[in-house]
């Protein structure tokens, strides 16, 4: 049984908006969600930039006993995922009554870990750790914390694939669903934004330190760029079948037609062209869609020197012909992490649904790879009917999927 | 600290752990039905006690305390004896 996937409900919470009505406006505006924190620099970072986001309170709108178990990225999982089921029109009578699964990007969650430890060394009592820690530490804790409030009845686990774990995971719910294994898998990424988890990887230099002016640290595919800005939040996307869309009456947003993943096989951090040109093309084959068929890019490229040299040479491989525009979104949020792969995709449906390419701020002039894109530097009036978005990671795990306007 | 300070002090420090109505609390009324504790709220409640009163209930004294004037009798003889 193959089924068509399509994509049913949306929902965000990230440094350039709480919801999808903020975050569409300032994708429009090209608003950073970047800013400077001096607690970083005071704690022995090299860089103290990173993405802002607003707390949120979730005292009042969710039991205690759901709230001790949730680590700030599982917060901002929740509010995106009550979104995202509130505008598929998904309430808890069908939750209850229905095998939704849950497959959510994650790759850690250090500061509970951290904070734990603390505690212990102070205490030396592991009693005095409370509940909630065990279920805010685990990598899975998005997922036994999501299935647990909403009461999911289906396919339930973490999908870990460092910065393509969002993507992934919507990769995966598709697998289940076009195999007629799921009818609605809630999918997405999360990613914490605090010093604790982010020490480790300052240590590699992979940082801006453009720190005088933080909205224009990330500059994705320009000649100047010196590194990402660490971010997150979370972003949730209802997948289901085109059968059970229609059944319900449900809002459907657009299909997911393609899926493609490779690894590199090569360095932990350093990307290949061939691996992403392999991901890319399989995406292309698995959507049964040309290159001159897809009208926007929305590139993984996280404005470090390296990586966005590898992407920019892999996309002009393939699209060197027909210069299809690209942008990363990046240049706004920063580096979503495990997030990315998931709200690159709401980034991109808000830019197919209103008819728009979010530009690529930041961007001065091109190095010799990114000027053989076609860079959206300011944003673009336009319609997009397909849109393809990439997301790789450490270890050389490489994630590409694509999504069009449904037809009917 | 007097009984009624202690009292109140762990009235004020229950009400906010575990959100539930103030009203709700009286010496007569069952600790666990009326907080709604679960096996995991207890290990919060011996947080909550430890972090504010500076003794650790042990699991075990748990079995003995049923209604809020058996938790506050308790309290109060580990205040007195940790002073």
């Amino acid at each position: 049984m193959i089924n068509r996937v399509v994509i049913t409900g949306l929902g965000v919470y990230s440094t350039i908006g709480k919801n999808l009505e903020e975050v569409r406006n300032s994708l429009y505006a090209g608003k950073s969600g970047i800013g400077f924190d001096q607690e970083r620099k005071e704690f022995g970072f090299r860089s103290g930039l990173t993405g802002v986001i607003e707390k949120p309170i979730l005292k009042g709108q969710l039991d205690r006993r759901l709230r001790v178990g949730l680590p700030e990225q599982g917060e901002y999982a929740f509010l995106a995922t009550q979104e995202a089921l509130a505008n598929a029109r998904i309430d808890m009578d069908f939750l209850e009554a229905n095998d939704v699964g849950i497959l959510y990007g994650n790759d850690s969650s250090a500061k509970p870990v951290i904070e734990a430890t603390d505690t212990l060394r102070a205490k030396r009592d592991t009693m005095l750790l409370g509940s909630g820690s065990v279920f805010q530490s685990m990598n899975s804790t998005v997922t036994m914390n999501l299935s647990t409030i909403f009461k999911l009845k289906g396919i339930n686990f973490t999908i870990s694939g460092a910065c393509a774990s969002g993507s992934h995971s919507i990769g995966m719910g598709y697998f289940l669903i076009k195999h007629g294994l799921q009818q609605q898998v809630i999918c997405g990424g999360a990613q914490e934004l605090n010093m604790y988890s982010m020490g480790s990887f300052d240590a590699l230099s992979a940082f801006s330190t453009k720190e005088s002016n933080p909205i224009t640290a990330s500059k994705p595919f320009d000649k100047n760029r010196d590194g990402l800005v660490p971010s997150g939040g979370a972003a949730t996307v209802i997948l289901e079948s085109y059968e059970s869309a229609i059944k319900r009456g449900a809002p459907i947003l657009a299909e997911l037609v393609g899926y493609g993943f490779s690894s590199n096989g090569s360095h932990i951090s350093q990307p290949s062209v061939d691996g992403l040109v392999k991901s890319m093309e399989m995406a292309m084959r698995d959507a049964g869609l040309t290159n001159a068929e897809i009208d926007y890019i929305n590139a993984h490229a996280t404005s470090t020197p390296v990586g966005d040299g590898f992407e920019a040479r892999a996309i002009d491989k393939l699209f060197s012909d027909v210069k299809t525009p690209v942008s990363s979104t990046k240049s706004m949020t920063g580096h979503e992490c495990w997030m990315a792969g998931a709200s690159e995709i709401v980034y991109s449906m808000l830019m197919l649904q209103n008819s728009f390419i979010a530009p690529n701020i930041n961007f001065e002039s091109p190095d010799d790879d990114s000027a053989k894109l076609n860079l959206a530097t300011k944003t673009i009036d336009k319609n997009i009917d397909v849109f393809l978005s990439n997301s790789f990671g450490f270890g050389g795990t490489n994630s590409s999927l694509i999504v069009r306007k449904i037809k009917k | 600290m007097t009984e009624a300070e202690l009292i109140e002090k762990v009235n004020d420090l229950l009400v906010e752990e575990f959100e539930v109505d103030r009203a709700a609390i009286s010496p007569d009324a069952v600790l666990k039905d009326t907080l709604g504790l679960d096996s995991l709220d207890y290990v919060d409640l011996v947080v909550v006690i430890e972090s504010n009163f500076g003794f650790k209930v042990k699991p075990e004294d748990f079995m003995g305390i049923v209604t809020f004037q058996d938790f506050y009798s308790y309290a109060l003889k580990r205040v007195t004896e940790k002073v």
